[in-house]
């Protein structure tokens, strides 16, 4: 068990550094695609295959722990470099490599005839490897190595086509965005390590002792910790870079909406739940923050024209949600979330790609209109993504989002409930505005389709059923199941408990809200006139149109002044003071040397002074000192 | 006669040559001036001989006028080559080693 979980992590760091030596040293023409596309999806699939081994064999308390080796050893206090198996992190790996697999084998035909296909794949299974490393890992500094690796890499992925500035600039963004976070994160790590005293780092040894931990302490490391998870999982304030992120080829985006990256944040917290557990207000904060998140990021797609980056808005909207769940305590609704939204986000993100690639990389929505007719099995996928995402019944992401939004009623959150449900609506509202506009309307363009491979169609196939029925998992009480998935992963839960009838109602009042979405959507863009692209004519709209001017907020107060600081800095402080003590010191020594020069004037009889006056000096120092 | 007079006529005959070394400009004069002082010497190494009664002095002041005669031969070779050179005895004539623009 415990070979067969370090072979699950290093397989997918093998295959990356496989892909990237063939494709610099080897591959000159850069065509060997077959290649990569073997080794780039064999490996994530013998991962796969092993992570469902792991999952069927993982008892209810287990804590299995697997250790590749002792990294560190200082005295007493010793770090391992070793990977824990328990429920929790065996479900994430589950469906991360089983979605993971899934797109790797949409990107293998997405990705066809791109000269970086090697190196694509190469980034792709290393992404994979840095999530199950964030993911699997038994003490936080390992998960930080993930969590770092899974930053870099979505950087070098976010900027795959680096020829292109802008994604250059979007690269950078999130790189740095996330580094703000993560700077948060290790923060928050250093005050739990430095207000314990204790002899390892791990999980187990952490919630053994941090009871030690007076509760302001304790506030403040569960604040930073969730700074961390702002900046990897987007939310306000770090989240300007998910939207900018979607400069990466689709699959990536895929990638890192569903199975790895944006999940990071909320699988973090959902660790140290038995943490927040004891800081409720904390909890609170982290729900609020996923609450004006969800409702920030429904606002702006409703307005947004570009297929991805309203899949993008939506994501943050549902990264919300789940904050709100693990927030409040329910740790196992926000992991449920975050499984049932990474089959139909990836779903979503994969249909967008192939109608990307049908029109000719063609993104903006308002240059669609009435795929359904030409691509009809897409249209359909793309149905069922936009069904379970709006919260549907019986689609997925109806049962999670109700439990989440039941669990903030019942907790007594009625803001957080009513702002929760304001965003299903709109939630409904933006994505059938995405599915009428693309699919159904006619927008007057002239629509000549691209082949779409069957490579990219496949996979779909499988996360529709996933995003159908997925919700299936964790049904409660009230819908005659019994939370199976929340007693599997067994975490330490605060769920609040209402009575069967109000349960009902409250689901019934999401599928109305949701209906009522879905109805304005249809009312407006398929009944209405022909839609034209949002213009920011009223205030409102204006704001809406430009994201609420949030990144332009961030550059007056952040980037704008540092770089005037680091301006002035230039002129004044570097010319007038560094570069004032060089040139002094330096111009001293040109006289001084001036000086000295002058005694080296060639004449013999100046040098017998000179030795004179030596040899003069060490005779008085002998006499002076009485003798040698 | 005691040694004192000895000594003191070494020192008067040794900085006579050091400020012949130092401010002179003729070679000649300076090579003459560097023979005074080992000159010096060797009176200071004769007259203690003397005052001690050993001849460890003495002998040291024979082998010394050796290696000066010897060394005349090499220093007025010289100084004539340097003459060859630059048609002076001017010792400030001879300045390549100098900073360059002192």
């Amino acid at each position: 068990m415990e070979n067969m979980i370090l072979w699950l992590i290093l397989l997918p760091f093998i295959s990356a550094t496989v892909i990237g030596l063939i494709y610099v040293f080897f591959d000159k023409s850069k065509k060997a695609t077959g290649i990569y596309t073997f080794l780039g999806i064999m490996f994530p699939v013998v991962s796969c295959i092993l992570a469902f081994m792991v999952v069927s064999n993982v008892g209810e308390d287990d804590k299995i722990i697997a250790t590749a080796f002792n990294w560190l050893a200082l005295g007493d206090f010793h770090i391992e470099m070793s990977f824990l198996v328990d429920r929790l992190s065996a479900v994430m790996i589950s469906f991360i490599t089983f979605i993971g697999t899934l797109i790797h084998i949409y990107a293998a035909g997405y990705m066809r005839g791109d000269e970086g296909f090697g190196k694509f794949f190469a980034f792709f299974n290393l992404f994979l490897g840095s999530m199950l490393v964030l993911v699997l890992a038994a003490n936080p500094i390992i998960m930080f190595i993930g969590w770092e690796l899974v930053g870099l890499v979505s950087y070098l992925l976010v900027g795959f086509y680096f020829k292109d500035p802008e994604n250059m600039v979007a690269a950078n963004k999130a790189f740095i965005a996330n580094r703000v976070g993560d700077f948060g994160f290790i923060i928050g790590l250093g005050v739990l390590f430095v207000s314990m005293d204790v002899t390892s780092f791990d999980f187990a040894t952490i919630e053994a002792n941090f009871m030690q931990i007076d509760n302001g302490t304790l506030a403040l490391i569960g604040i930073m910790l969730f700074v961390g998870a702002m900046g990897k999982s987007a939310q306000i304030p770090l989240y300007v870079w998910l939207p900018d992120a979607m400069a990466g080829p689709t699959p990536v985006s895929a990638l890192i909406h569903a199975a790895t990256m944006v999940t990071a944040g909320v699988y973090m917290v959902a660790r140290f739940g038995f943490l927040y557990n004891e800081i409720p207000d904390v909890g609170l904060f982290i729900a609020s923050i996923g609450a004006a998140s969800a409702l920030l990021a429904a606002l702006i797609a409703t307005y947004q024209t570009d297929i991805k980056k309203i899949l993008a808005y939506s994501t943050m909207s549902q990264l919300g949600y789940m904050f709100v769940a693990v927030g409040l305590g329910a740790y196992s609704f926000g992991i449920f979330h975050v499984f049932t939204h990474a089959f139909f986000k990836a779903l979503l993100f994969m249909g967008a790609g192939a109608v990307i690639i049908a029109l000719h990389h063609e993104q903006n929505i308002f240059k669609m209109g009435r795929m359904k007719v030409f691509t009809p099995y897409i249209a359909v996928i793309m149905l069922v993504g936009t069904l379970a995402i709006s919260g549907i019944p019986p689609f997925a992401g109806f049962f999670s989002k109700d439990a989440i939004l039941i669990e903030a009623f019942a907790t007594g959150h009625y803001v957080i409930w009513a702002i929760g449900s304001v965003t299903a609506f709109l939630t409904a509202f933006y994505m059938f505005r995405l599915y009428f506009i693309v699919f159904v309307s006619d927008m007057g363009n002239d629509i000549h389709v691209h082949y779409v491979s069957k490579y990219m169609k496949i996979p779909l196939f499988f996360l529709a059923i996933g995003s159908a029925f997925a919700g299936f998992l964790n049904l409660n009480g009230a819908y005659h199941g019994n939370l199976l998935f929340s007693d599997y992963i067994n975490l330490p839960d605060m769920i609040g408990h209402v009575s069967h009838a109000l349960e009902y109602s409250l689901g019934g009042l999401n599928v109305l809200i949701a209906s009522a979405g879905i109805y304005f959507a249809y009312k407006k863009f398929v009944l209405g006139e022909r839609p034209t692209e949002p213009v920011g004519d009223t205030p409102w709209r204006k704001l809406a149109v430009n994201k609420f001017l949030v990144d332009e907020f961030y550059d007056a107060i952040l980037v704008r002044p540092v770089v005037a600081l680091s301006d002035n800095l230039k002129k004044i402080v570097d010319k007038g003071f560094v570069d004032a003590i060089i040139n002094i010191s330096s111009s001293g020594l040109m006289i001084l040397s001036e000086m000295f020069g002058k005694l080296h004037n060639g004449k013999v009889r100046y040098y017998a002074f000179y030795i004179l006056v030596g040899v003069s000096m060490i005779s008085l120092t002998i006499l002076f000192n009485g003798g040698v | 006669m005691t040694p004192e007079h000895y000594i003191v006529l070494a020192v008067v005959l040794f900085s006579i040559g050091l400020v012949g070394t130092i401010a002179r400009k003729n070679l000649f004069v300076v090579y003459m001036s560097i023979e005074m002082m080992l000159n010096s010497i060797n009176l200071v190494l004769a007259a203690f001989s003397r005052t001690n009664g050993t001849e460890d002095g003495g002998i040291i002041a024979i082998f010394m006028i050796g290696v000066i005669a010897a060394e005349a031969v090499v220093f007025l070779a010289m100084i004539i080559s340097l003459f060859k050179l630059k048609k002076s005895v001017n010792s400030d004539d001879f300045s390549l080693l100098k900073q360059r623009g002192a």
